[in-house]
């Protein structure tokens, strides 16, 4: 039997965990896209060798600590303004590198008119957009992106698109802005999807180095605990429900 | 040598900003304080000194716009009128809860509601009291003059990095819209980016590897960090409280009867001090300048010398209270004011004097 401190050697390392990840134990549930999703970041931001110099904008919702996963400088925001913020910060210190991390509550519904204007007015950010249908933090509301006949806690019998209108498709409607350069839709339930996600996000961390505009990625999510079901189901749920109303791809790549 | 030049007050904020350096401003237009934006458009800063304006799609984006360059040790400020500014407590109570400096100055104009575009004081409370949900405090100047306009905005900038908290510069519709002589500052340069790291720390500037995460963040879900953290925010206004206090005495040392009024009020109440002293009244007026921190100890040293105070503001009697709170009772405190937009003379104040003090 080999001992095992024969194979731990920084030759035979074939993954390692980013050091822009912190090492603190996140409070996310389990099954949840928001710590994978983190890690993604961290991972483009040191591969990037930017971490000196960008700044995250968190947001009001399950991902309000995520200052804690980041080893990076931040701000926590008000409740949807977080593209407010991150149009301050790059504005006033344009070498540095800006993205907001928001989801469904925080940037479709509270937040729309902070999103929109920073979209239209092209500010050159990456805004990262969690799209998990349902509020996570207070307890599984309807979110603006629940599902038509998707249950939540304020609409325990499904949402009913005659009394609470359609869910939103914001990121189809920000691509129709000439500000955005880059707005894709991903996942991170497969393998394949977390690749896809990651390169979405360096491409929208390279669009900010190039000064081309707003980047935003939209992540397709589960949310276990809000969806009341296990991990694995909520994936194949996600496949099933979700995808078909948010399709995942590009919806505008310049 | 002295620059001078005639300006509007709202003008001479905008001057002032770019004079002294400051980085950023974020705003909406809204009556009467647009001439702020529209200078600093005219003058275009940012082929100058660098400066960055920008016009937000709102006033709630506007003072998150202030929340995310204070964050970054900037210097940044935003300026509204009434309505603006109660849509920008949001932000406030963020940037006080996050500890963040900054600007805001209000053009007070009649409420409640869309109310008037006429000048008023009625944001008293709102503006001394906090305004946002949570127990916390802008410092707030009043300016009385359009030379006042202009120097106050570096003195904001002091005190709100002094004590990392939001200044309020608290000003009216006639302070706004009036020309004035204002004697101009000569232009200093902005702030580094080494002079921000070095004095301003906590600033999210980009993690260097010789130190931890800046986190900009005003949520302490345990309660007894949040009750700590608000002690820590008493203990700072204690501190403004002892030492920030300004005010100006005018004809107080034979005073039988004083005025306490601020901002264009202070203006009109300066005649009626002249006019009742024709008559043989002994007035003399106690103008705040800091109106938050207020002036208590002076008016408590007043109340042992005179035989009754009159709050005179453009509310239906805001600051009275305060007043009333610092005398506690040893005089008599009545309030006069025209309100809604409406201005009162001179005259009305002397009238008001003797008939709700002198008894006339």
């Amino acid at each position: 039997m080999s001992d095992i401190n024969t194979i731990i050697k920084p030759e035979n390392i074939i993954y390692k965990k980013t050091d822009v990840l912190t090492d603190n134990v996140m409070h996310y549930c389990p099954g949840c896209s928001h710590g994978t999703v983190h890690k993604l970041i961290a991972e483009v931001i040191e591969e990037m060798g930017i971490q000196e110099t960008t700044i995250g904008i968190a947001p009001v919702g399950c991902s309000v600590l995520a200052y804690n996963y980041l080893e990076i400088d931040w701000q926590e925001a008000a409740h949807g303004r977080a593209p407010a913020l991150a149009t301050a910060v790059k504005r006033l210190m344009p070498e540095k590198y800006v993205f907001s991390y928001q989801g469904d509550g925080d940037l479709a519904a509270i937040g729309t008119a902070e999103t929109i204007h920073a979209c239209n007015r092209g500010e050159n950010i990456v805004m990262v957009f969690i799209n998990n249908g349902i509020y996570g933090m207070t307890g599984g509301q309807m979110a603006p992106t629940t599902l038509p006949g998707m249950p939540a806690s304020t609409c325990p019998a499904g949402r009913d698109v005659s009394h609470d209108g359609a869910p939103i498709k914001i990121s189809e409607l920000l691509a129709q802005l000439p500000g955005t350069c880059y707005v894709t839709r991903q996942s991170v339930h497969t393998a394949a999807n977390v690749r896809k996600t990651k390169k979405a996000l360096r491409k929208a961390f390279e669009n900010q180095a190039a000064n081309k505009g707003t980047s935003l990625v939209e992540v397709v999510s589960t949310c276990s605990s809000g969806w009341k079901m296990t991990p694995t189901k909520a994936n194949e749920w996600m496949e099933e429900n979700m995808f078909p109303y948010y399709p995942l791809g590009d919806m505008k790549n310049e | 040598m002295r620059e001078l030049k005639l300006m509007k007050g709202n003008e001479a904020i905008a001057e002032a900003a770019i004079r002294a350096g400051v980085d950023g401003y974020f705003g909406y237009p809204i009556t009467p304080q647009s001439e702020v934006m529209e200078t600093l458009m005219a003058e275009k800063p940012w082929e100058t000194t660098g400066m960055v304006v920008l016009q937000a799609e709102s006033e709630i984006a506007s003072i998150n716009m202030v929340y995310g360059g204070a964050g970054c040790g900037k210097r940044v400020m935003t300026s509204s009128s009434s309505p603006g500014v109660s849509l920008m407590q949001e932000g406030l109570t963020y940037l006080a809860g996050a500890e963040l400096p900054c600007v805001v100055v209000n053009v007070v104009r009649g409420g409640p509601g869309l109310g008037t575009i006429q000048p008023a004081q009625s944001d008293y409370f709102q503006s001394v009291k906090g305004g946002g949900h949570g127990d916390y405090k802008l410092i707030t100047l009043a300016p009385a003059s359009v030379q006042e306009m202009a120097d106050f905005v570096e003195t904001a900038f002091d005190l709100a990095f002094k004590y990392r908290n939001p200044v309020m510069i608290l000003s009216d519709g006639v302070i706004g819209q009036m020309m004035e002589k204002v004697e101009l500052k000569e232009f200093k340069p902005r702030w580094t980016s080494e002079y921000i790291e070095e004095n301003h720390p906590w600033a999210t500037t980009g993690k260097k590897k010789d130190r931890g995460r800046n986190i900009i963040t005003s949520v302490q879900l345990e309660s007894s960090v949040q009750e700590a953290f608000n002690h820590k925010l008493q203990n700072k206004y204690q501190q403004v409280e002892a030492s920030e206090v300004l005010f100006e005495e005018v004809l107080c040392e034979d005073a039988e009867y004083l005025i306490i009024a601020y901002g264009s009020s202070a203006r009109i109440c300066q005649k009626s001090v002249e006019l009742a002293r024709e008559k043989g009244i002994k007035v003399g007026m106690l103008r705040p300048i800091t109106l938050y921190p207020f002036p208590v100890e002076q008016l408590q040293k007043y109340a042992k010398q005179v035989k009754g105070m009159l709050s005179v503001e453009m509310s239906a009697g805001q600051m009275v209270e305060d007043v009333k709170l610092a005398v506690n009772g040893a005089v008599p405190v009545e309030h006069f004011g025209r309100f809604g937009g409406a201005v009162h003379s001179p005259g009305e104040v002397v009238e008001a004097l003797e008939q709700k003090l002198i008894g006339g």
